[in-house]
């Protein structure tokens, strides 16, 4: 009998547009930047399209914000090896940090958010310093933890407007800004995360998550790297939060509900892992797709379970690696 | 003038004496071996100086500071560098890219990589530069390929190669021969010679004695936790409490 294997071969036109050459033809040029314009402008031109449609430009407000999740746990999980259930962590302290600039203290938004991203970042990392220099299952735990022990303080001291929230936080000025405020964050920290990943300090990062002793035993503080990974990762989740602070115009418990937590990781398990981008595709079908399924009342928890299950199951290598693939590579019957 | 001194050593895991007050120096530009039978705790004693683990007692001098309870990045950035007996590469990127973990390190960026290279933005062809001293052939595929895809004999050259990359002033190299054929074990010895030539002071954990005995200028072995001997190869392996510790004693 004939033996037959199925064998990948790299696209003539991916070889051509590798290196510095891919300057000399457009065609190459845009073979690299195709996939990236789409993103970008499909990403920008999303409010104008959906202009008839208010309550679909609010659910794109709300993908953009797991996005920025997503990409955050795609960053730890997969480039530095830690696995971070702090999604709703990372929202409510973004949230309850604006409600405290804006209500208490009358900092304007544009200036809000950004103020309640930083020093969120820094309580984030402040708190999780403990646990940095465990391996394996206990940071996750804890990272889980936070929120809950979160909405207990605030419920039993009854700080922070209690079980009713911090309300009158200003809205956004007008609606576009609302749209593009989030659209853009996601995609700068989206390319910037991708190009940071590239570095050397990217590497080395990477290297924590493949073999922390090696890295230890090339002198380099792990202990510090981690703390600067979770900086970064924290910072881009409480802007998310500060964001949708502003965008419901109140900042209460529910910022802390576990949705946060998990929505991200079931994205990227469905975009596939380390590429952000990944990520981001994975909000963008999940998102969107939990709101088609409203139409089925309560129901629509066990067609979105079977979906991830299928997902998982089928294509467990993630979308994005899979298109990417795709993209890359043909594939032929060879004789053995 | 040595550079490392190690007085009185000790270390217990739970009721098993693992060292037990383990005291050498080794001085500059010298290749020092240490051998013992398995279990002797040669692997512990470099875990103790290099500050993976923590010693109960006892003191590690390095160019005159004690750097006893450092943690272990702090010790590599003084200029201690060590190989894993058990390799340890990074699986997921290419080889050379391995190195680069290393040069962006403090210690490297500051005194620049392998022969003043590498301060900038260059690191990936130093990278190459030093798997190509270490015997990866330049202009073969081998130095891009994924570690994952290495053979032995490649992966031990490229835990050294870590190592030179942080230019260090002490290797410790436990086990580097073990695992490799004795041609590829001939092929390495010049490098640990020409390592020798630049300046560096190699400790060397072996159980290839003929290999080590080519090398090292002095050597001391262990058995279960103690120094039983030290001196030059041919005083040590005359010593009857090494080859007892070998050989097993003739009353059992």
């Amino acid at each position: 009998m004939e033996v037959r294997r199925k064998e990948r071969i790299d696209r003539g036109i991916k070889v051509r547009s590798e290196g510095i050459y891919v300057v000399s033809s457009l065609k190459e040029m845009l073979y690299v930047a195709g996939p990236r314009l789409f993103l970008i402008v499909g990403l920008l031109l999303l409010p104008l399209v959906l202009e008839m449609a208010p309550y679909w430009k609010r659910v794109v407000n709300i993908m953009c914000v797991y996005g920025l999740l997503a990409i955050s746990f795609d960053f730890l999980a997969n480039i530095v090896g830690l696995v971070c259930l702090g999604g709703a962590m990372f929202i409510g302290v973004g949230g309850y940090m604006t409600a405290i600039f804006n209500v208490y203290l009358h900092c304007p938004v544009y200036l809000a958010i950004p103020l309640a991203g930083l020093s969120g970042a820094f309580i984030c990392t402040i708190l999780l310093l403990p646990c940095l220099s465990l391996r394996g299952v206990y940071f996750a735990i804890v990272t889980l933890m936070y929120p809950l022990l979160f909405t207990r303080i605030i419920e039993a001291l009854n700080i922070l407007g209690g079980t009713n929230g911090i309300t009158g936080l200003d809205s956004f000025p007008n609606p576009y800004l609302e749209n593009y405020v989030i659209i853009i964050l996601l995609l700068v920290f989206m390319f910037g995360l991708r190009r940071l990943v590239d570095e050397d300090i990217g590497l080395v990062l990477r290297g924590i998550k493949d073999n922390d002793q090696s890295v230890r035993a090339s002198g380099i503080n792990v202990t510090h790297l981690k703390a600067l990974a979770v900086f970064i990762a924290s910072f881009i989740g409480c802007l998310g939060g500060a964001y949708l602070a502003h965008l419901y115009m109140w900042a209460g418990l529910s910022l802390f509900a576990l949705d946060f937590s998990i929505i991200p990781i079931a994205a990227v398990t469905i975009g596939g892992g380390g590429s952000m981008m990944g990520a981001v595709l994975g909000t963008f079908i999940l998102v969107p797709l939990s709101e088609f399924l409203r139409f089925f009342g309560t129901f629509r928890i066990v067609i979105y379970c079977l979906i991830l299950t299928g997902f998982i199951v089928f294509k467990s290598e993630g979308l994005l690696t899979y298109f990417a693939r795709k993209y890359d590579q043909f594939e032929r019957w060879a004789k053995i | 003038m040595s550079i490392l001194s190690v007085e009185n050593i000790s270390k217990t895991f739970g009721g098993l004496k693992a060292l037990m007050s383990v005291s050498f120096s080794v001085k500059q530009g010298e290749i020092y071996g240490i051998i013992g039978p398995n279990g002797s705790g040669k692997t512990t004693l470099i875990n103790c100086i290099t500050g993976f683990i923590k010693p109960e007692s006892g003191k590690v001098y390095f160019q005159g500071s004690n750097i006893q309870g450092w943690p272990a990045h702090k010790i590599a950035r003084a200029g201690i560098a060590r190989t894993f007996q058990v390799m340890r590469p990074y699986y997921s990127l290419p080889a050379y890219k391995n190195l680069i973990i290393p040069l962006w390190s403090p210690r490297a960026r500051a005194i620049g990589g392998w022969r003043g290279g590498g301060k900038h933005g260059d690191r990936d062809t130093v990278a190459v530069d030093i798997l190509e001293e270490i015997g990866f052939e330049r202009d073969s595929r081998v130095p891009y390929k994924l570690a994952s895809t290495l053979p032995t004999g490649y992966l031990k050259r490229l835990e050294l190669a870590r190592c030179i990359a942080l230019r260090p002033e002490i290797i410790f190299c436990d086990e580097v021969f073990s695992g490799l054929s004795a041609s590829e074990v001939a092929g390495m010895l010049p490098l640990i010679e020409k390592l020798k030539m630049e300046g560096i002071t190699l400790i060397m954990v072996e159980h290839r004695l003929k290999e080590l005995f080519k090398v090292a200028d002095r050597v001391m072995a262990l058995q279960f936790g103690e120094k039983i001997a030290e001196g030059h190869y041919k005083e040590v392996i005359a010593d009857p409490r090494v080859k007892e510790a070998y050989l097993g004693s003739e009353e059992v």
